[in-house]
């Protein structure tokens, strides 16, 4: 029993490896970032500058809503709630931060935060706030993930609807808890008078957290969802990710072959609120602000829209449904008012039309693959 | 004491009104086991559709009432005409073109639907007219506030049906997540064509008096006033009309059926789809007269139709037929006073600005508790 324990824990690589496995993945998505950062930026101006950032920090949403909803076949509602609780989380850190460290919490971030031409270089590469930024992202990824911990305990007991309505609640606490927090502090005086531990309940009330120094650029966005995009993919082609889609096929039978399938989801919900949490920082770095309010769970609707209509569980659909749906509300915008509502009926007629989803449960390349081979003949075996 | 009553009263007034709202949500969860989010945007819709009616029949001080904008009509005479025509088509040459052309095409054009629409949209009409009616003469007024509840739920019912018929009733095979954003469509689609000039548009309003509002009665210095008596009586006797219709009409009977075992109940001879669609216009009638009745307690908190706070109001009111047990119809009721009371003692006896957080905790414990809700049964998932 020991021995054969022992043997199959020799056929994946050890953890360490994760790293030099991946090297070519992450050179590759850095390399994409920078590109993106020093020539299409500039070129394209701020407008459209902005949505490339939305479709980023979205892709990061959905991809990880894609994780829970899609690849472990359970059902939250409560992605924005992980997103909201990231976002002031890395939001307080950078702001606070920087009043401690700098005494003001105007920008400090290196060349790949400035947004603007006239942004100061004031702290090296990443001596700065760029490395506060990221410490702050990955800080909320963190406690999110911890949230998620909690939020994915009750999937011991719940399934399907019940559990999505537990997640919507728990989005909705998140959300009244952070809106029922004490004025955000804004003299650097205070703020240094004051001991640490107040201020984290010193978010900003019903006002929302302002002021948050800007560093989310393309840079990041890219980084970030090419991250988020890297990890799922891996996740899906592991053992972990074949368990995982094991219980959304049929949770009896994985639990029958020896997945065991609360680990699991509560592992999923994990990994998902994580990287939600990151995104959540992204947004806030973004907009200079971030509000509870505004990230009610109509916004976690938009995401499981996104996984839905992408396909359950395909990565690649999933990322084209966010970048159609964040690129469509800006087209509809020359129609103003009538554009939430174009959007409403497009999304009914889809599920009309297309109930599976863009991909359904394939990923693009797979569905490109058979075209290929009709069209080239069959240079791969089938 | 005075607050305690005080609380008491209001938790029970507005309770009744969550219960309302939320023996819509469990009745579409019994038969069709999906949660229908637009229905909080039906509640919405009975609010609006009120301040409008009344509006029309003549209850502003300003000027004279404006009646249906020519757009309506327009839309009106089009599928009146429209309907009986494709009904004829549908009656007459269908079946020779099946014949000849194989089952390619369709059995129906839903002539049927188009001309019961039609004539539910004329009936609503004539009721407007009879609002502007006994608003003008000064021996019937009191009854403009009984005519104008009832157009509410009668245009709520027509919405919910010409809901269930295009949206959901092409998904009824469809993976229940499918049907769950098609009602995130649907709720998306109301709030924002809701918000449009031509129909409610962005502003807040504030609902004319329909009554007096004194207080009847004084207990232990708590007023009870004559709109929350009003109020009650109707949530409670609707609820009543409710209970009777499914549990002692041939109708009811169907209905149960229906959720204990679709299948079985058409094999028996049940027409599901006609259930479906009936279960569907009460909910909305009900929510409809619960929006009604929220203008009326509450005549300044008609926001707009995409208002958020809108939003909170239905999902406290799902919660409601959660905790009662999704799915029984006595424990959505009793689920909206639970909420109501829960509400408004937290608001009033802990701190008031976690109110929304007393629901959803008692929603989470429930449901790690006792998940299939107080009343509901608990289903085992057999393999």
């Amino acid at each position: 029993m020991l021995r054969m324990k022992a043997r199959s824990l020799e056929l994946s690589p050890p953890a360490w490896t994760i790293l030099p496995r991946n090297l070519l993945a992450l050179v590759v998505i850095l390399a994409i970032a920078i590109m993106m950062h020093a020539w299409v930026r500039p070129a394209v101006g701020n407008y459209y500058n902005r949505v490339m950032m939305d479709v980023g920090i979205n892709i990061v949403l959905a991809v990880s809503l894609t994780i829970v909803n899609g690849f472990t076949g359970q059902f939250s509602i409560g992605h924005a709630g992980f997103m909201t609780l990231g976002g002031y989380v890395a939001a307080a850190t950078t702001y606070y931060g920087s009043q401690l460290l700098w005494s003001k919490a105007a920008f400090f971030g290196g060349t790949l935060s400035s947004n603007t031409a006239e942004s100061v270089f004031s702290a090296g590469l990443l001596g700065g706030g760029d490395l506060l930024f990221v410490a702050g992202c990955v800080l909320g990824g963190c406690i999110a993930a911890g949230a998620g911990y909690v939020v994915g305990l009750p999937s011991l007991r719940l399934r399907g609807d019940y559990l999505a309505i537990v997640t919507l609640g728990f989005g909705e606490i998140i959300r009244v808890l952070l809106q029922a927090s004490g004025p955000q502090v804004t003299r650097t005086a205070d703020i240094a008078a004051k001991n640490p531990f107040e201020l984290t309940t010193a978010l900003g009330g019903a006002l929302g957290f302002t002021r948050v120094p800007i560093y989310t650029t393309q840079f990041w966005t890219i980084l970030f969802g090419g991250v988020t995009l890297l990890v799922a993919y891996r996740l899906k082609q592991s053992s972990m990710g074949r368990a995982l889609l094991s219980i959304r096929e049929d949770e009896v039978a994985a639990e029958a072959m020896g997945v065991k399938t609360t680990r699991m989801k509560v592992l999923a919900f994990v990994i998902a609120a994580f990287f939600a949490g990151m995104g959540g920082g992204l947004y806030a770095h973004q907009l200079g602000q971030i509000n509870a309010g505004e990230l009610g769970f109509m916004k976690s609707f938009d995401f499981v829209i996104m996984v839905v209509l992408g396909g359950m569980g395909s990565i690649s659909g999933a990322t084209l449904a966010a970048i159609v749906l964040t690129v469509l509300p800006e087209l509809l915008r020359g129609v103003a008012e009538y554009r939430m509502i174009v959007y409403a009926l497009l999304l009914i007629v889809m599920m009309l039309v297309r109930p599976q989803g863009l991909f359904g449960v394939r990923e693009a390349w797979e569905l490109i693959r058979p075209l290929t081979r009709r069209m080239f003949g069959s240079g791969a075996k089938a | 004491m005075t607050k305690f009553l005080q609380t008491l009263m209001d938790g029970i007034s507005i309770g009744s009104l969550y219960a309302l709202i939320a023996l819509g949500y469990t009745m579409v969860y019994g038969i069709l086991r999906f949660i229908n989010f637009a229905h909080s945007d039906i509640f919405v819709l009975g609010a609006w559709l009120s301040f409008s009616v009344a509006l029309c029949a003549g209850w502003t001080a300003s000027g004279a009432p404006l009646l249906f904008p020519t757009w309506l009509w327009t839309v009106l005479i089009v599928v009146s005409v429209l309907g009986p025509l494709l009904y004829v088509v549908e009656r007459t040459a269908l079946p020779a073109l099946r014949s000849s052309l194989g089952p390619r095409v369709p059995h129906a054009l839903a002539g049927g639907f188009v001309v019961t629409a039609a004539v539910w949209a004329w009936v609503l009409v004539g009721l407007v007219f009879l609002a502007r009616a006994t608003t003008a003469s000064a021996s019937f007024r009191p009854l403009t506030g009984v005519v104008i509840l009832v157009i509410a739920m009668g245009g709520c019912g027509l919405a919910g049906y010409l809901i269930e018929r295009l949206a959901y009733k092409p998904l009824r095979a469809a993976p229940r997540l499918n049907v769950l954003i098609t009602a995130i469509g649907i709720s998306l689609f109301l709030q924002n064509s809701g918000q449009l000039k031509f129909l409610f548009g962005t502003q807040p309003q504030k609902m004319p008096e329909l009554m007096e509002n004194k207080p009847l009665a004084v207990v232990a210095g708590v007023a009870i006033n004559r709109v929350d008596v009003i109020g009650a009586g109707t949530a409670v006797a609707l609820m009543f009309a409710l209970e009777w219709l499914v549990f002692h009409t041939r109708l009811g009977r169907a209905m149960q059926a229906v959720s204990y075992n679709t299948r079985v109940a058409s094999l028996m001879g049940i027409d599901v789809d006609r259930v479906i669609s009936f279960t569907f216009v009460l909910g909305s009638a009900l929510a409809a007269a619960a929006g009604f009745l929220f203008v009326m307690k509450l005549p300044g908190a008609l926001r707009q139709p995409a208002d958020t706070g809108w939003v909170l109001l239905g999902l406290k009111a799902f919660v409601a037929a959660v905790v009662g047990g999704i799915g029984n119809i006595r424990g959505a009721m009793l689920g909206g006073l639970f909420i109501g009371l829960l509400e408004y003692f937290g608001v009033a006896y802990l701190r008031p600005e976690l109110r929304d957080v007393y629901v959803f905790v008692l929603l989470i414990i429930v449901l790690l508790v006792r998940p299939s809700g107080l009343l509901g049964k608990a289903t085992v998932e057999k393999v």
